[in-house]
C-alpha cells in the first residue's frame, strides 16, 4: 500500500507557499491573510487592516484593554489552555520591571500552527506581543522561535526590521508615551525548552532545565527573577483581531468556555491531511476527521483504530470518542487533553507497539535529566518497549512497563472508556512525581496502547511453555 | 581561526546589547560561532566565555545541552529525517532505510566526502506533511524515495546553492534595531516604576 495516500489533495484550497494549510469557509481570526502569496510583508499587512488594533488599543487605556482580553476569554494555546487575560493580571503589582517572553519554540509531536502563523504573518504575532506588553505593563518582549524554524527565524527578523523602520516597534511607538523593543531570540533543539520555566532558563543563557514550581511561576519570578508573561504564538496572534473587533464578537464564536477559534493539525492515516483554524468548543473530533470540509475520512476508507487528541503527551481516543467536541470541559473528563491541537490519526493496518514506541523514544530522548523517574524511568520505558517490539519481551516486561509507569505517575493513569473492551474512563489529570510534564509524556502513550490494545501486545511477547518433567512435582518453566 | 571574525565580534556586540544580562545572547552567539566554522569550535566557546563574562566551562555546558551544536566538524548538508509518530505513520522509516543506501551510510554517519551527515531528527513542526526532512534546516515535504534522490544530486551539482547554505547558516536575515529607534535593554534594577504608559490614560 502506498503509505503517502494521505497526502493526497481534494477539492480544498491549499497554498503551496503555506503547505498543508486548508482554509475553508469558516471564520478566520489568524489566518485572515494566508491567502495572499505576500502575507508576511509589511505592505500587504497594513493593506489588510494591520496595526489598526494596536492603534485602537493605544487610544484607550491600558487597564481597559486587559480587561477586554480578560472578557473574552482568550484561552492559551500553547498546551495548558489557562485564559491570557487571568494570567497577565497575577504578576505582582510593584515589582518592576516585568517582561514578556513569547514562545515559539513549537515541538510537540503532531503540533503544526505556530510555524505556519510565524512564517505567514509575522506582524500579526508582533502586533499581539505589542497589545500584551501595553496591556499589562511589560517593558520589553522576546520572542523565542525554535531554532530549528529557519525560514520563521528569517520571515520575524525580516518583519521587526520592517516594524522598527515604520515606528511600529521600539521607542514612542505610533508617537505616543507606548515604547517597547522585542528582541527576537532563537533556540537550538531541545523540545523540553518549550515548557515555561525552561524556556526562561534558555533565555538566561543556560541549559534549558524546567524550574520547580513553586516558587518559579513565571508571572511571580521569572526570566532574572523578574515578573514575567508567557504566552504561546497563536494565544498572541488572537489579540489584533480581538482589538478591532471586540471581545463580544470574539465570544460569539465557538462556545462560552471555549470561545473563538483555534488551529488545529490533523495528521496520519487521513486522506486529507492539513491544518485548521476551527471553531472553538463545537467542532468535534468526528468533524475533523470525516468532514468534507476537514480531512474527509481514513484513508482508503480504511477502520480508525485509534487517535492522540492533543499532542503527543495526551491519552490516546478510539471511535468511542469521536463525537467530543474540542472542549476541555468534556475532553478532560473523557480521559485525555485538547493539548497543542494536535490529532495523530492511526487507521486499522497500524502497528500499535510500534507507533507507541516513536513517542515514548521521542520523551525518553527529550528528558532534561534533572529528575530521576523521568531521566531512567523514560529511558527503561523505551528499551522494555523497544524489546516487545523487537519480539523479545516478556510477560514480565509487560507488568515492569505498568510498574516503572507508576513511579513517574502514582495512581490511577488517565484513559478512554471503551465500549468493547468494557472500560470505564480515568479523567484526567495524572499525579507526576516529576517537575515537568515530560517524564509522564514518556508513559502516556504506551499506557494508552496497553490499556486499549493489550492483545497486540501480548501477540508480540515470547511465550512462556511449561515443560512437564516427570521426576518433579511442580514443573520447572523456561523461556523459549 | 576559529575565534569570532571581527564582523562577527561586531554582530556578537550588538546582539550582546539587547539583552539585559550578557549571558542572555550565549544561545544566539553559539549559532553565530557555528555559522562560520561549520561547528563549535574550542576557541570559540573560549571567545564567547569571554565575550559575555563567563567561564568557558559554562558555555560549554549551555551547548551541549542543544542538539544543534556540533562540536566536530559535519557534512556540508545536514539531512535531518524525521522519525516521530506522524511522520513514522506515513513511511519515514523506509525513507530513512532508503537514504542510508543512497548515502552509503547509517544514520548519524558522513559520507567519505563530507557533502553529507544523516541523521534521525525528532518532530519538525510540518506532521501533516509528512514524511518530512530538513537539509540545514530547509524542509522538504511528502517525501518518496524519488523525491531524496533528486534532493541529493541537486545538493551535489549545486543547483541548491542559493536556497540551501552550507551547515552552519540558520537564518540569513539578520534583526537590525536602528540606533535611534530602540529603547535599550531594560535590566532589573533599571525600571522602579510602572511603565510610562501606565498612567491610567490613553498612549494616543
Ligand atoms: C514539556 C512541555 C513542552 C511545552 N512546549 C510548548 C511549546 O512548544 N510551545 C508553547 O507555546 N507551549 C509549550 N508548553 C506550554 C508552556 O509551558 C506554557 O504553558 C505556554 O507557553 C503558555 O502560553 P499560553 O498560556 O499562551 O498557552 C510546553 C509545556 C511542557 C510541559
Ligand atoms: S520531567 Fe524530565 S524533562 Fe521534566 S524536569 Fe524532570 S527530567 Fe527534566
Ligand atoms: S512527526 Fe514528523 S514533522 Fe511532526
Amino acid at each position: 500500500m502506498d503509505g503517502r495516500q494521505g497526502g493526497i489533495m481534494t477539492t480544498a484550497i491549499r497554498y503551496p507557499h503555506a503547505a498543508g494549510f486548508v482554509a475553508g469557509d469558516r471564520p478566520k481570526i489568524v489566518t485572515s491573510r494566508f491567502e495572499h502569496a505576500d502575507s508576511f510583508t509589511i505592505e500587504r499587512f497594513l493593506a489588510t487592516g494591520g496595526y489598526a488594533g494596536l492603534r485602537k488599543a493605544l487610544g484607550r487605556p491600558a487597564t481597559d484593554i486587559h480587561e477586554e482580553v480578560k472578557s473574552a476569554t482568550v484561552l492559551g494555546r500553547g498546551g495548558a489552555g489557562f485564559p491570557a487575560g487571568t494570567k497577565w493580571g497575577l504578576t505582582p503589582q510593584q515589582v518592576f520591571p516585568k517582561y514578556l517572553v513569547v514562545n515559539g519554540d513549537e515541538s510537540e509531536p503532531g503540533t503544526y500552527k505556530d510555524r505556519l502563523l510565524m512564517e505567514r504573518d509575522p506582524h500579526q504575532l508582533i502586533e499581539g506581543c505589542l497589545i500584551a506588553c501595553y496591556a499589562a505593563g511589560l517593558s520589553q518582549c522576546f520572542l523565542y522561535i525554535r531554532g530549528e524554524m529557519a525560514l520563521a527565524q528569517e520571515r520575524v527578523a525580516a518583519a521587526l526590521n520592517e516594524a522598527y523602520a515604520a515606528g511600529y516597534v521600539g521607542k514612542n511607538i505610533l508617537g505616543s508615551k507606548f515604547s517597547v523593543d522585542i528582541v527576537l531570540h532563537w533556540g537550538a533543539g531541545a523540545y523540553v525548552v518549550g515548557e515555561e520555566t525552561a524556556l526562561i532558563e534558555s533565555l538566561e543563557g543556560n541549559r534549558g532545565m524546567p524550574r520547580l514550581k513553586p516558587p518559579f511561576f513565571p508571572a511571580a519570578n521569572g526570566l532574572y527573577g523578574q515578573p514575567t508573561i508567557v504566552n504561546n504564538v497563536e494565544t498572541l496572534a488572537n489579540l489584533p483581531w480581538l482589538m478591532v473587533n471586540g471581545s463580544e464578537a470574539y465570544t460569539a464564536i465557538g462556545t462560552k468556555t471555549s470561545p473563538g477559534t483555534r488551529m488545529v493539525a490533523v495528521s496520519g492515516h487521513v486522506k486529507n491531511p492539513g491544518v485548521f483554524e476551527i471553531i472553538n468548543g463545537t467542532t468535534t473530533f468526528r468533524d475533523l476527521l470525516y468532514g468534507a470540509e476537514f480531512c474527509g475520512g481514513i484513508r482508503n476508507d480504511n477502520e480508525l483504530k485509534a487517535f492522540v487528541p492533543g499532542g503527543g503527551s495526551a491519552p490516546w481516543f478510539t471511535a468511542d470518542q469521536l463525537d467530543l467536541p474540542f472542549e476541555a470541559s468534556q475532553v478532560g473528563p473523557a480521559g485525555s487533553m485538547l493539548g497543542s491541537g494536535a490529532i495523530m490519526v492511526m487507521d486499522s493496518t497500524t502497528d500499535i507497539p510500534a507507533a507507541a514506541l516513536t513517542l515514548t523514544h521521542f520523551y525518553a530522548h527529550e528528558s532534561c535529566g534533572k529528575c530521576t523517574p523521568c531521566r531512567e524511568g523514560g529511558t527503561w520505558l523505551e528499551r522494555i518497549l523497544t524489546r516487545i517490539v523487537d519480539g523479545t519481551g516478556t510477560e514480565a516486561d509487560l507488568q515492569q512497563i505498568l510498574e516503572v509507569g507508576a513511579m513517574i505517575c502514582p495512581g490511577d493513569f488517565p484513559h478512554a472508556s471503551n465500549e468493547k473492551l468494557g472500560l470505564a474512563a480515568v479523567p484526567f489529570p495524572y499525579k507526576m512525581t516529576t517537575i515537568c510534564f515530560v517524564g509522564p509524556s514518556a508513559f502516556a502513550p504506551l499506557h494508552s496502547a496497553i490499556t486499549l490494545f493489550r492483545s497486540e501486545f501480548e501477540a508480540r511477547l515470547v511465550k512462556r511453555i511449561s515443560i512437564p518433567v516427570t521426576a518433579v512435582s511442580t514443573p520447572p518453566t523456561v523461556w523459549a | 581561526m576559529s575565534r569570532l571574525n571581527d564582523v562577527n565580534i561586531k554582530t556578537a556586540l550588538e546582539i550582546i546589547a539587547r539583552y539585559p544580562r550578557p549571558k542572555s545572547a550565549l544561545i544566539p552567539l553559539l549559532h553565530l560561532a557555528q555559522e562560520q566554522n561549520g561547528y563549535v569550535t574550542n576557541e570559540a566557546m573560549v571567545h564567547l566565555g569571554e565575550l559575555v563574562g563567563v567561564t568557558s566551562a559554562e558555555v560549554y555546558g549551555t551547548a551541549t545541552f542543544y542538539e544543534m551544536f556540533r562540536f566536530e566538524p559535519v557534512g556540508k548538508y545536514l539531512v535531518n529525517i524525521c522519525g516521530t509518530m506522524s511522520c513514522a505513520l506515513m513511511g519515514a522509516g523506509d525513507l530513512m532505510h532508503h537514504a542510508e543506501q543512497k548515502l552509503g551510510v547509517k544514520a548519524g554517519g558522513t559520507t567519505a566526502d563530507g557533502m553529507f551527515t544523516l541523521a534521525h531528527a525528532e518532530c519538525q513542526a510540518a506532521c501533516t506533511e509528512a514524511p518530512t526532512l530538513q537539509v540545514n534546516y530547509r524542509f522538504r515535504y511528502k517525501v518518496t524515495n524519488g523525491d531524496f534522490d533528486t534532493l541529493i544530486d541537486d545538493l551535489k551539482s549545486g543547483k541548491l546553492a542559493d536556497e540551501i547554505p552550507a551547515h552552519g547558516v540558520v537564518a540569513r536575515i539578520r534583526q537590525r534595531i536602528p540606533a535611534d529607534r530602540g529603547v535599550g535593554a531594560v535590566a532589573p534594577g533599571l525600571a522602579t516604576e510602572n511603565p510610562a504608559w501606565m498612567d491610567g490614560k490613553a498612549a494616543l
